[in-house]
């Protein structure tokens, strides 16, 4: 019997989650689901709470199907996870700055998100991880960083210039974004999801409006599920010609950095003329998306295919033809694909470490379940690895934008979802272009929002930077940086 | 690479020129942009972009203006990376209890004479994230601000626009 199964079986089954369903289950349960994940039978999709529940979504490796296992913490306390399966730990330590749940056996008892800085009382000084060794120094960087980039806080001790231990503290952009959205209406918590990560934007708005699609029971009309794939394609197209070239300016060869600005440019100024906002922010809502394509914006976008299908592959090549970059970018950060897979990496870092999986085509969400596209994946695991993984990912992204233009049904766009008879819960899961972005929520009867969680992708990403960065030099950290691009701002919400 | 370069070479440069009638605003800003800079300053702009905790993306809008589009540059403003070589602070988001100390000292390490431009909705006074217990509220609640340029995120060439009124206005 498959192995999530097993688990939901053993417990009482919520009413009204859907699509997958959710069992609240006994310490026992969970703690068997924490070895499970601990050998590889189930992926960690997410791990959260609220005051007196803590949850698990979980994937069956086997088997593909999701499930959400809870449990009741009535005394404030639970099983850590993260004490059999590493991945969890930094959820676990912001599941409890933030509501206050102790995880039992919890290995690493540091705050995370809580600075220390939400009450009165000066904060304590945070305790980073030690190296032992003769000559190492400490560097420290940030929050404030030299770069037009968010804050966050890197620790080296390094020996000479080689990275002996890298520790990441995060937690700088902290907003509440989940205590806002308790009792908000839809719109408002809405608008909340478009600005946890601005690089994300649609990619959040696409996972918060499925789940409270999928917690209603509706579905969006034909046209506005297309329009929102599009959306999605233009934002990973963006985001990737952009980032290929900010990679190559870090291994100071600033000529792809210029081609990825201009291409990036034209990419923001179609997605403008076609819906109205560069970025393609507030568009997306549950019923559907606000704003059609405007008139042109069909033949904008075909230009912008035809003008990326003369540029890109130019820059491709100057890529993979400049011996000098390749010399930073091979074998740098290299990311060992059972970290990759422990870790359940998502995205490019996962997908150059020989994860192959992909939202769009694991869960088969639509339009995608009707387009035709692949996702490739690398084993070599390093900076170039994660670049050529986004070089055919722009490939794939460009045939797809192709394929939804000429295939956009017609028809209404937005369709008001009805207001819920009693409380309902519901889960996505999207692709961004960072990789997966879980969305879960909980209505109230009254229609708003009781419980809203958004799972970024870097979560799982952040903590496998600090390994790929071992043994490398100081010098290539941004290098190595860049290619995980992580968000800030979507981990520490 | 070289048939890159050739290019560059050979074609015209991308960036916004050759005001056209009715469509002038960036090159008509950018220049006045550039004549007032000298003319306060005697010199360049140099500015420090600080995130006291916005969503990344103003950042994603600011990093445009230095592309080969907008190209703030050939006007003599550019990004500096301290607080010690800058004129401006472009603040971004709400300001987090968490970086509320940190803007503190990037403000306190930048020489006078000094201004903060605020930038995004967020940094007028919290955006979408008002009320939350986890932010101070906008850039104005921990520092003073000379000037706020609106939006979500405002276009780039808002942000053009809005550098032009503080040197207007900052004598």
């Amino acid at each position: 019997m498959p192995a999530l199964n097993q688990l939901l079986d053993k417990g009482a089954i919520a009413a009204a989650h859907r699509p997958c369903p959710r069992a609240v289950v006994e310490a026992a349960v969970w703690r068997n689901a924490a070895g499970r994940l601990a050998s590889g039978r189930l992926t960690l999709l997410d791990l959260w709470g609220e005051r007196d529940a803590a949850h698990m979504a979980l994937r069956d490796a086997q088997t593909g199907e999701t499930g959400v296992l809870s449990i009741l913490c009535p005394a404030g306390r639970y099983p850590s996870v993260s004490a059999r399966h590493p991945p969890a730990l930094r959820l676990e330590r912001a599941l409890r700055d933030l509501y206050g749940l102790t995880p039992e056996g919890l290995p690493d008892p540091r705050p995370w998100l809580d600075h220390g800085r939400w009450g009165d009382a000066a904060p304590e000084p945070y305790p980073f991880l030690t190296a032992e060794g003769d000559n190492l120094h400490q560097i420290a960087v940030g929050p404030v960083h030299a770069g037009i980039i968010e804050p966050g806080h890197f620790r080296f001790t390094a020996s000479g210039e080689t990275v002996v231990r890298l520790e990441a503290r995060l937690g700088y952009t902290h907003k509440g974004v989940e205590a806002l959205a308790e009792g908000a209406d839809i719109d408002a918590a809405a608008r909340l999801a478009d600005g946890v990560s601005g690089d994300s934007t649609v990619a959040y708005a696409l996972a918060f409006a499925r789940a409270t699609e999928a917690a209603l029971g509706v579905d969006a009309p034909p046209r506005a599920v297309w329009l929102r794939a599009l959306m999605a394609e233009l934002e990973r197209l963006a985001n990737h010609v952009s980032d290929i070239g900010a990679i190559s300016n870090d291994a100071a060869f600033p000529l792809l950095h210029a081609h990825g600005g201009i291409l990036r440019e034209q990419v923001l100024r179609a997605c403008d003329a076609a819906f109205g906002h560069r970025m393609m922010r507030g568009l997306i809502r549950p019923g559907g998306v606000t704003a059609d394509l405007a008139p042109d914006g069909v033949a904008a976008l075909r230009a912008l295919l035809e003008t990326a299908a003369r540029r890109f592959p130019a820059m491709a090549r100057a890529y993979d033809a400049t011996p000098s970059l390749l010399d930073r970018t091979v074998g740098a950060g290299f990311l060992k694909p059972e970290l990759a897979r422990q870790y359940a990496a998502g995205g490019f870092v996962g997908r150059a470490s020989g994860r192959g999986f992909d939202a769009r085509l694991a869960m088969a969400y639509a339009p995608y379940d009707s387009l035709s596209f692949t996702v490739p994946t690398r084993d070599d695991g390093d900076v170039h690895a994660r670049i050529w993984v986004r070089i055919l990912e722009v490939e794939q992204t460009l045939a797809l934008i192709g394929q939804i233009l000429d295939r956009l049904p017609e028809g209404g766009i937005f369709a008001a979802p009805p207001a819920p008879d009693a409380p309902c819960e519901g889960l996505a899961v999207v692709e961004g272009f960072r990789g997966d972005v879980l969305a879960w929520v909980r209505l109230g009867a009254d229609g708003r929002v009781a419980r809203l969680r958004l799972r970024d992708p870097s979560w799982f990403q952040w903590p496998l930077l600090e390994a790929a960065i071992e043994g490398n030099i100081v010098a290539d950290f941004p290098l190595c940086n860049k290619s995980f691009n992580c968000s800030y701002s979507g981990c520490d919400l | 690479m070289r048939s890159l370069l050739l290019q560059g070479l050979l074609r015209k440069p991308v960036t916004d020129a050759a005001p056209a009638p009715g469509d002038a605003a960036l090159e008509e800003l950018a220049q006045a942009l550039g004549r007032t800079a000298r003319r306060r300053l005697g010199r360049s702009l140099s500015i420090r972009e600080v995130d006291a905790g916005s969503c990344n993306g103003c950042e994603l809008e600011i990093h445009a203006l230095g592309g080969a589009w907008y190209d703030i540059d050939r006007f003599g403003l550019r990004f500096v990376a301290s607080p010690r070589h800058a004129d401006v602070l472009m603040v971004t988001g709400p300001v987090t209890k968490n970086m509320r100390e940190a803007l503190l000292r990037t403000h306190a390490a930048t020489p006078d004479p000094k201004w903060v431009v605020a930038v995004g909705d967020c940094a007028l006074d919290g955006g979408c994230f008002k009320g939350s217990p986890a932010i101070c509220g906008g850039v104005d609640a921990v520092l003073p601000v000379d000037l706020h340029i609106p939006g979500c995120p405002p276009r780039p060439i808002e942000m053009i626009r809005g550098l032009l009124a503080l040197l207007e206005r900052a004598a």
